[in-house]
C-alpha cells in the first residue's frame, strides 16, 4: 500500500469514528425510543424491540397539541418573516441608495442584542397584549427575530440576478409586479427556499422564549420536552421516543441546508 | 413613516440637486415592512429594560411600583453573591466552550479537508448535534448519559470497574459546558470548514514542495487563513452563548445553589420566579452591554466585508 493510500485509510477511519462519536447520543435516542421502559434503564444493545413509547406517546393527551403548535410556529413565522422581509431586499437590492449599506447593517446588529436582555420587556408587554401564552405571541417574536437573517439572505439572493435581465424586462414594459413574478421568483426561487428552510429550522428549535412566553395552550415541543422530568430512570423509552420525532425531520431538513446555514448566521462573513 | 424614509441621497459631486423621481418615493415605502418593525422590536421593549433598571418594579406586590431608586438595583446585584457567582460562572462558561468549539472545530476542519471514502456522510454526522433542539439535548445528556445510576457513561465506568459520577450534581458547569460544546461545536466546524475550502489548493503544494511538513503547513497557511473565519465564529457565538438558557432550566435549574447559575439564568430567576422586574433589569441591561462590545468588533467586520463586496 502505497503511503498516500495509507494516510487516506487513516483520515477514513479517524473521519469515521468522529462522526460517529458525535452521533451516539443521536443514535441512542433512536435505539432507546424502540425498548420496553424497563430495558430503557439499562444500557444494553440486546432488547427485544417494541413501539410501545410511540403507541404511548400518540395515544398521550397532548403531544398533538404541540406537534401542531411547532408546526404553526414555525412555518407561521418564516411566512410573515418573507412578507416583511422581501419587500425591503428587493428594494435594497435593485435600487440601492447610499443609505443602504448602514441600514443592512444596522439590520444585522439588531441580531446581536441578547435576547435575556429585552426578556422582562417583552414578558410583561405579551401579558398586557395578551400575547402571553399565544401562538400568535410566539409567531410574531420567532418572526421578528429571523427577520435580519431574511433580509440579508434574500437581498444576496437579489443581488446576484443579472441587472442586464431586469433591464430587458422594462424596456419590454414589464410592471414591477410582473417582474417580480416571472422573473425573480423563478431565479431566486432555489436560494429563497433553502432560506425559508433554515428559518422553519431555528424556530423549530427555538427554545428561550418559547419556554418563557408559553403556557399550556400554545407550548410548543421545545417546551413540551423541556417539561418531561419524570423521576430517575422511568419513562426514558417514553422521552426518547418523543424526542426523536422531535428532531428527526428538523435534521434531514438541515442537513440540506449546510450551504444557507453558514451564509445565513455568518451574514457573509465566511463564504 | 419618518423612521423610513431618509432625506434625499446625496447625488455625486458636481451633479445638480436631483429631483427624486415618484416611483423612489414608493420605493422608499418598500423598506418599511422591515425597519418599523425592528425599530419597534429594538428601541421599546431596551428602553423598557433601561426604565425598569432605574424603577422599584415588583411584579408581586405592587405598592411603590414605578418609583424612581437611582442606581440601587445596579447597586443591589453588585452587592449581591448571586450576582458575583453568575458573573463568574458566565466567564467559565462562556471561555470554556468557545476554546472547545474552536480548537476542536479547527482540528475537525483540516481533518474533513481531506479526501476519504464517505467523507460527506461522516460530515452529515458531525453537524447533526447542531440541529437537535437545545431542550432535548439537555434531557438526553441529563437523563439517558449523565445519570448516575441509569446513564452510559455510569453504566460504562461501572463495567470496567469505576464508580459512577454524578455529573449534574458534582460537575453542574461542567456538564452545561460539555452539552452546550456538543451543540456548538457543529456550528464552528461548519464554518471552518467552509473557510477552508477556499484555501487555495495550490498555495498549499507549492509550500508541501518547498518541504514545508504539515505542522509548519498548519501553522503557517492554514491557521492565518482560518484566522477570520475563527473571529466570526467566536463572536456569533458570544451572542448566543449569553442567552443560553433552555440547557440550565431544562437540567439543574441554576444549582445546585447557584453553581450553574449565568447571567441569563439569573436575569430569569429574578425577574420571573422572583418577580422583582426592577433588578432583573439591571441584569438584562448588563447583558446588553456585554454583547455591544461584541458585536461592535463584528458589526465593523461585516461592513468592511460589504464594502469590499459592493
Amino acid at each position: 500500500m502505497s503511503k498516500s493510500a495509507l494516510a487516506k485509510l487513516g483520515f477514513a477511519v479517524l473521519g469515521w469514528f468522529i462522526g460517529a462519536l458525535f452521533f451516539f447520543p443521536i443514535f441512542w435516542i433512536g435505539v432507546t425510543s424502540f425498548k420496553s421502559e424497563s430495558d430503557a434503564a439499562t444500557a444494553s444493545l440486546i432488547f427485544q424491540p417494541t413501539l410501545d413509547a410511540f403507541v404511548g406517546i400518540f395515544s398521550g393527551t397532548d403531544y398533538f397539541l404541540n406537534v401542531r403548535n411547532s408546526i404553526l410556529l414555525s412555518f407561521g413565522s418564516t411566512i410573515l418573516c418573507f412578507i416583511l422581509a422581501i419587500p425591503s431586499a428587493y428594494r435594497m437590492a435593485f435600487y440601492p441608495t447610499q443609505k443602504t449599506q448602514s441600514l443592512l447593517l444596522w439590520m444585522l446588529s439588531t441580531k446581536m442584542m441578547p435576547a435575556v436582555g429585552v426578556l422582562i420587556p417583552i414578558y410583561l408587554v405579551w401579558k398586557w397584549l395578551h400575547l402571553f401564552d399565544t401562538v400568535i405571541g410566539l409567531i410574531i417574536v420567532n418572526a421578528l427575530m429571523n427577520l435580519p437573517i431574511a433580509v440579508w439572505m434574500a437581498y444576496t439572493y437579489f443581488s446576484e440576478v443579472p441587472k442586464g435581465i431586469l433591464e430587458a424586462g422594462r424596456i419590454d414594459g414589464a410592471t414591477a409586479g410582473q417582474e417580480l413574478w416571472h422573473l425573480l421568483r423563478p431565479m431566486t426561487m432555489p436560494g429563497l427556499s433553502s432560506t425559508a428552510l433554515l428559518l422553519i429550522i431555528l424556530s423549530w428549535n427555538e427554545a428561550f422564549w418559547s419556554l418563557n412566553l408559553t403556557g399550556h395552550d400554545s407550548a410548543p415541543l421545545t417546551a413540551f420536552i423541556a417539561s418531561q422530568t419524570g423521576s430517575q430512570g422511568q419513562t426514558l423509552a417514553a422521552l426518547s421516543a418523543a424526542s426523536l420525532l422531535a428532531i428527526g425531520p428538523i435534521m434531514i431538513m438541515g442537513w440540506f441546508t449546510q450551504k444557507q446555514l453558514v451564509r445565513g448566521l455568518t451574514f457573509g462573513a465566511v463564504k | 413613516m419618518s423612521v423610513q424614509s431618509p432625506p434625499a441621497a446625496r447625488t455625486e459631486a458636481p451633479a445638480p440637486v436631483q429631483k427624486i423621481e415618484p416611483a423612489e418615493k414608493w420605493r422608499r415605502l418598500l423598506m418599511a415592512p422591515s425597519v418599523v418593525p425592528l425599530l419597534l422590536w429594538m428601541i421599546v421593549p431596551l428602553g423598557l429594560t433601561i426604565y425598569f433598571s432605574f424603577i422599584h418594579y415588583s411584579l408581586e406586590s405592587p405598592a411603590g411600583n414605578f418609583g424612581f431608586v437611582g442606581l440601587q438595583n445596579y447597586q443591589f446585584l453588585w452587592g449581591d453573591y448571586r450576582f458575583t457567582t453568575a458573573i463568574l460562572n458566565t466567564i467559565i462558561f462562556l471561555v470554556s466552550v468557545l476554546v472547545i468549539t474552536v480548537v476542536v472545530g479547527v482540528l475537525l476542519a483540516v481533518l474533513y479537508d481531506q479526501d476519504f471514502p464517505g467523507k460527506n456522510i461522516a460530515m452529515l454526522l458531525v453537524i447533526a448535534p447542531f440541529f437537535v433542539m437545545p431542550t432535548v439535548t439537555a434531557q438526553i445528556w441529563d437523563r439517558l448519559f449523565m445519570d448516575p445510576i441509569y446513564g452510559v457513561i455510569a453504566q460504562f465506568l461501572q463495567a470496567i470497574g469505576l464508580p459512577p459520577i454524578d455529573w449534574l450534581q458534582s460537575y453542574p458547569l461542567l456538564s452545561i459546558i460539555i452539552m452546550v460544546s456538543w451543540e456548538w461545536i457543529p456550528f464552528s466546524f461548519l464554518i471552518l470548514v467552509t473557510a477552508l475550502k477556499s484555501l487555495d489548493q495550490e498555495q498549499k503544494e507549492a509550500a508541501a514542495i518547498d518541504g514545508a511538513g504539515s505542522f509548519t503547513l498548519f501553522r503557517r497557511i492554514v491557521l492565518p487563513h482560518l484566522e477570520k473565519a475563527i473571529g466570526v465564529v467566536v463572536m456569533i457565538e458570544m451572542i448566543f452563548l449569553l442567552s443560553i438558557f433552555a440547557e440550565i432550566f431544562t437540567t439543574t435549574k441554576g444549582g445546585p445553589g447557584d453553581a450553574s447559575t449565568t447571567l441569563a439564568y439569573l436575569v430569569y430567576s429574578l425577574g420571573i420566579n422572583q418577580f422583582d422586574a426592577g433588578i432583573a433589569s439591571a441584569g438584562g441591561i448588563l447583558a446588553v452591554i456585554l454583547a455591544n462590545i461584541v458585536s461592535f468588533f463584528l458589526v465593523r467586520m461585516l461592513a468592511k466585508n460589504l464594502r469590499q463586496n459592493a
